[in-house]
């Protein structure tokens, strides 16, 4: 499937269009791949459906057996002695009994068995789609929304998960029940079983209008709650701009109109559901009233006892409950075939970013990083190329600068090493060996790439710092983090390195983070390590510290540094100033300075000054 | 300090899981259960309620009215068997007659259940809204003290699930008030048509209560690690979803695969453990219900041999008893919403409870546009913490049009000045001064007026760029806006957007640098026009150039206007009138640039320590600070 196709499968749209589109066409594949994957538990479905054929034939004998034992104490059938008639009824009431049992018993395994083929189902598609996700490339990430993500994998799994126990299973049931009642009946007497099943048609339609009509107006309900937890949620998370502000009207007045924008649907919503409830119940009773009619008009005239009547009566109020789920069954079908589009379309995606057949483990020599005539662009963003005609080659013990305006592409040169994005032309070689061709995890091993916004997990910092590591000693975590310069921080905290840091968890400063995440680098002994930015919000004594204590090791690798602060970079053997993804200028500090050029614009803006007011401190 | 990176040669055994790896966090729990019973939560939620007790009230009438229709069905059923069909004394006028009734009672059931359902439902929408509303407009009002303690996280779950919980609650007590009817009017129904009869078939329902009785604290258990462990998978779910990039650049899948295997199979056993205890409940009603059939047939249908009970009360008692078990399944059901509803209530109730420390007197005033534009600080003691003074004794002045830099390490207090200008928290001891009046004297309104605010982190809303420069200046034109963003330098890209100034930002301005991202907060604050500006300079990670433009905006920000600013850079603290130096909540001196560099003391050292701004200087100091106070 190619990016764009998958794009369009993954939007969300509008919420009737999710509905209309459930029902037929692409709808029926999904539905059919779904079933497949439940019959992945062949026993376990074997069972439900079993169980619910037993279970639904079971209550059919029911109405029979009242009737029987109705119109066995009327001494209709055991005429004459009374001992007779009352071992009949004693006969009837056991073999009710046991029916009444047996029935609870099988719909148990129904129930069980049909929650238990869901949740097993549930179960493989969370971890195909935690997989999935896990390995789809950057570019997948940067146009997917996380929270379209995040409900993909909770409410459409669970829509895809739920469908045999509150779909398929429904059907057999319903089959069952209406199918063979409906023959029992009409053979019994014509009129009064096609009476008894008047209101089916009735029920089954409006229920299935109703359901249908309840889901379009939910989801289009989510998207106005939505909203309203948008406005509650930026209130709170921006509370001192409005009362900075003096705002809390004008916020109310925001929240209101969303909330009333919700609450209009929600009314809505109930009238729909009571007025169709209140109509199915209406039909049914008047079905029973016709069947009490006609039913006793045929008793009077001595066609039909009172206990087939009886029979008949019984019989609706059991059909009563399943016709009304018609309606929780078409909605299952709809949900699970516009989740279950959607979900598959996501599993079925080819990962862009993969190993190559017959991809080789990376072996490093040398240490020599080489750029080729790179040139990159972004997946969809059609017109200009994000990098175009990068060479350079690093050796190991070398650092490279790189430094130019927002959005020269710096950060995607360093995207390029581990490979998160492809090139679009040229090659990445690492010791001669294409990038390309060896395997992604030792590719990604070897590079370690401490990002701009360093992401931390909710645990403690010692298994942040040993995140790509997790096996590594304390010593070594230590020793990271004293590399990095947060050892004496965390030392000094009341926890020490079992703090719990992350969303939830204590808060650290940009600066801290970013050492962090240094240190998380530092665990995979890179044999390239970049720098994307990422010293931004350490002050120039810190980093100046970090690099020191790295210096010892950096022998062995490669370094790049991107950073738009010239002091981060300034030392590095090879400079390149990168403007609109090419390479303008490049060479060493001095060399740069002496060119006159933009990097020489660059120094007088942000460090001449400083330093000659160093130069001056220190000479007085 | 050792500096050694990591060099030892000791090969770490990766064949064997990592002891301390994890996946995702486990939250603490909420008590998700409370009392059954609370009257003081109830009484807080009645007072949600009491406006549409009216309604209650009709709603209550019609589920009564719906129940007393349901339990009339079998009763015309029974008549119409006993007296219209009746071997020997059929007649077909009672038979019509009786199914007119019939018709009558399933039109006032219609009618009734329609009444019911449909008020409640509403009520339940408009309750839950305005308690909703309610925890909003009260949040918006409770000192910041309480907003920095609380995650916004968790007020948002109150704000949403615990609200959700309470109109669950809200639905379904009014369909319980007709559940305990029904069952009252079942057992009374059944006990007039044939005390014995009705006994001997009543006495299975007992048997029921104890089996849910014993069942239902077991149940619950296996419901809630079926809940907590969903919530923990759905977590690490999350936490991939969010942390992808990171995982990936370190090569963390396997690992995590694993982990989260363990995680969703706890999920999986869990949702089968619940699966079951809910299943076992439906062979023992059933076979309940079966022993109650089974009785009326064996004991009502001697009877009817004996011509001592009508076979049409036979008929009648089959049909109650399959409505028999209903009721007292819901009530059994309700009991744990209830519990919900009492846990929910209670955190409902622990953010209305919330004093409101921080509000207007009753003879404020309003701060007059034309004051004259000082702030002042007189002898002022201020902390968050109990006996933990952020400021103390902290006095100064800044006169009108004059531009005042605070500097000083992390956690001297500079902050908490910006924060006490505006009334975000009141003073111990001593005053604030705004305009030569305490500012507990004056409006909040009036006060957030006449002092505009700009912070260190731009906080945009959802909306369009134009929206958000005016914010809340209703009257401010498109030409104003336009104007102030001109004036900051903002004009230029934002005229570059898609939809220019329609553009409609991301959440919080995702779509936006954060360079931008701040010149269009200067713009907004310029469109307030405040005679006050209270700033908080960004010191992230801003390239030179866009740093170059914020300067520029900063400066034409600030003219005409009083200025309290909280410098980082250099190039600030050079340009304002007056340098106030404070450490640990003690201003220890003020100047100007020359005077202090001169004076030789904490100023001059910090300046000539740093390069380019006063930010995160102190790599020492931070350890005594864990979270800022900012």
């Amino acid at each position: 499937m190619n990016a764009d196709a998958s794009n369009s499968a993954l939007k969300r749209r509008d919420s009737f269009a999710h509905v209309a589109e459930a029902s037929w066409g692409k709808g029926l594949s999904t539905l059919l791949r779904i079933t497949r994957m439940t019959l992945r538990h062949p026993w376990q479905v074997a069972i439900t459906l079993i169980s619910t054929f037993l279970a639904a034939t079971l209550q059919l004998f029911i109405p029979r057996l009242l009737g029987q034992a109705i119109d066995q104490a009327q001494g209709v059938i055991g005429q004459g002695a009374d001992s007779g008639a009352e071992h009949a009824l004693w006969i009837t009431a056991l073999i009710l009994f046991v029916v009444s049992m047996l029935r609870g018993f099988f719909t148990m395994l129904q129930n069980y068995f049909g929650e238990a083929v869901g949740h097993q189902t549930g179960y493989e598609l969370r971890l195909a789609f935690y997989e999935k996700i896990q390995r789809l490339s950057f570019s997948f990430h940067d146009r997917v929304h996380t929270g379209d993500l995040i409900t993909l994998g909770l409410l459409d799994l669970d829509g895809v998960r739920m469908f045999f126990s509150t779909g398929l299973v429904r059907v057999v049931l319903l089959g069952v029940l209406v199918g063979v009642g409906a023959f029992l009946l009409v053979r019994t007497d014509i009129l009064l079983g096609l009476l008894s099943l008047s209101f089916v048609p009735f029920v089954a339609w409006r229920s299935s209008v109703t359901q249908l009509a309840l889901r379009s107006t939910w989801l289009m309900l989510q998207d106005r709650l939505s909203v309203l937890s948008r406005v509650m949620d930026e209130n709170l998370g921006g509370i001192r701009v409005v009362r900075a502000f003096a705002a809390q009207a004008h916020e109310l007045k925001k929240f209101d109109r969303a909330k009333e924008a919700a609450l209009e649907l929600a009314k809505r919503r109930v009238d729909i559901r009571v007025g169709n409830t209140s109509a199915m119940n209406l039909s049914f009773f008047a079905a029973m009233a016709l069947v009490l009619w006609f039913g006793g008009e045929k008793v009077i005239a001595g066609e039909i006892s009172v206990g087939t009547l009886a029979q008949f009566l019984t019989f609706m109020t059991i059909l009563q409950m399943p016709v009304r789920q018609l309606g929780l069954m078409v909605n299952s079908f709809a949900r699970a075939s516009t989740c279950g589009t959607r979900l598959l379309a996501l599993l079925d995606l080819d990962l862009d970013i993969k190993d190559a057949p017959g991809a080789k483990d990376l072996v490093i020599t040398e240490g020599v990083l080489r750029f080729e005539n790179v040139g990159f662009r972004y997946a969809g963003a059609s017109s200009t190329a994000a990098l175009s005609d990068i060479s350079f080659e690093a050796k190991a013990g070398e650092t490279i600068g790189i430094v130019g305006p927002p959005g020269s592409g710096k950060s995607t040169i360093a995207h390029l090493v581990p490979r998160f994005y492809d090139v679009s032309s040229g090659r990445i070689t690492i010791d001669g060996q294409d990038i390309a061709r060896v395997t992604l995890q030792s590719l990604r091993k070897a590079v370690g790439v401490v990002q701009q916004d360093a992401f931390l997990f909710t645990t403690s910092i010692e298994n942040n710092i040993a995140y790509g590591n997790p096996w590594a000693r304390e010593q070594r975590i230590e020793r990271a983090a004293e590399s990095a310069q947060l050892h004496n921080y965390i030392i000094g905290l009341p926890a020490g390195y079992t703090t719990v840091v992350g969303e939830r968890g204590a808060s650290l400063s940009g600066g801290q983070r970013q050492r962090l995440a240094i240190a998380r680098s530092l665990m995979l002994r890179p044999s390239v390590l970049i720098f994307d930015d990422s010293t931004a919000a350490i002050d120039a004594g810190t980093e100046q510290r970090i690099r020191t204590a790295m210096r010892r090791f950096a022998k062995d690798r490669v370094t790049l540094i991107i950073s738009h602060r010239l002091s981060s970079l300034m030392h590095s053997d090879q400079i390149l100033f990168v403007e609109n993804g090419r390479i303008v200028e490049r060479g060493t500090h001095a060399e740069l300075l002496a060119a006159g050029g933009r990097y020489r614009a660059l120094y007088d803006l942000q460090l001449r000054p400083e330093d000659e007011r160093r130069a001056r401190n220190e000479g007085a | 300090m050792m500096s050694i990176e990591i060099d030892d040669d000791e090969k770490e055994d990766t064949s064997r899981r990592p002891a301390k790896a994890v996946v995702g966090s486990h939250r603490d729990e909420q008590e998700v259960f409370g009392k059954v019973y609370d009257p003081r939560i109830v009484r807080r939620i009645w007072s949600f309620v009491k406006p549409y007790r009216g309604r209650i009230l009709i709603s209550v009438v019609a589920v009564l009215v719906f129940t007393l229709t349901q339990l009339a069905i079998p009763l015309i059923i029974r008549h119409a068997i006993d007296n219209g069909m009746k071997a020997g004394s059929a007649d077909r006028a009672v038979l019509a007659w009786t199914v007119g009734v019939f018709a009558l009672v399933i039109l006032i059931n219609y009618a009734a259940s329609y009444m019911q359902e449909n008020v409640v439902g509403k009520v339940a929408e408009m309750v839950l809204s305005d308690l909703r509303r309610a925890m909003f407009n009260h949040l918006q009002r409770v000192s910041l003290s309480f907003m920095d303690k609380t995650e916004v996280g968790r007020l948002m779950s109150r704000l949403q699930g615990d609200v959700n919980s309470m109109q669950e609650f809200l639905e379904t007590s009014v369909m319980s008030v007709g559940d305990i009817a029904l069952l009252f009017g079942i057992v009374s129904v059944l006990l007039w048509l044939d005390l014995r009869l009705g006994l001997l078939t009543l006495s299975t329902m007992p048997a029921l209560f104890v089996v849910r009785l014993f069942w239902l604290p077991r149940a619950k258990v296996a419901f809630m690690a079926a809940h907590e462990t969903n919530s923990i998978a759905n977590g690490a779910l999350a936490e991939g979803i969010h942390g992808v990039r990171t995982v990936q650049s370190l090569e963390r899948q396997h690992v995590n695969f694993d982990l989260y295997d363990e995680k969703v199979l706890a999920n999986l056993n869990t949702h089968l453990t619940s699966a079951r205890y809910a299943q076992i409940m439906v062979p023992i009603v059933d076979t309940l219900t079966g022993i109650a059939m089974a009785t009326v047939i064996v004991v009502g249908g001697s009877m009817v041999l004996d011509r001592s009970l009508d076979i049409g009360v036979m008929v009648a008692f089959l049909f109650y008893i399959q409505r028999f078990f209903d009721p007292i399944r819901s009530l059994t059901m309700q009991y744990s919403v209830m519990q919900r509803a009492m846990a929910s209530g209670e955190r409902v109730s622990e953010v209305l409870d919330v004093p409101l420390d921080v509000k207007d007197k009753a003879d404020a005033v309003a701060l007059s546009a034309d004051m004259e534009g000082s702030v002042e600080f007189r002898k002022v003691t201020f902390g968050y913490r109990k006996n933990q003074p952020v400021l103390r004794n902290v006095s100064f002045r800044v006169n009108p049009g004059e531009i005042v830099a605070l500097v000083g390490p992390t956690g001297s207090g500079k902050s908490s000045c910006m924060a006490l200008a505006h009334r975000f928290y009141d003073v111990w001891d001593g005053q604030v001064l705004v305009g030569g009046l305490d500012v507990r004297d004056l409006t909040q309104g009036s006060l957030g007026e006449q002092i505009a605010m700009v912070l260190q982190e731009p906080f945009l809303f959802s909306g369009s760029v134009f929206e958000n420069i005016r914010y809340n200046k209703m009257d401010a034109s498109r030409e104003d806006v336009i104007r102030a963003a001109q004036a900051v330098g903002a004009h230029d890209f934002i005229a570059q957007l898609p939809d220019g100034y329609d553009t409609q930002l991301e959440q919080r301005g995702g779509n936006l640098s954060l360079g931008q991202r701040q010149l269009i907060s200067f713009a907004r604050a310029l469109v307030a026009n405040a005679k006050i500006l209270v700033l908080d300079e960004a010191t992230a990670s801003i390239d030179s150039y866009t740093e170059m433009l914020i300067q520029k905006a900063l400066i034409r920000l600030l003219e005409g206007r009083t200025g309290l600013v909280i410098a980082h850079r250099l190039a600030t603290v050079r340009g304002a009138d007056r340098i106030i130096v404070l450490q640990n909540g003690e201003v220890i001196e003020s100047g100007n640039h020359d005077q202090l560099m001169a004076a030789k003391g904490l100023y001059s050292r910090l300046y000539t320590m740093n390069y380019t701004s006063f930010d995160d200087i102190l790599g020492a100091v931070e350890t005594q600070t864990p979270i800022a106070t900012t």
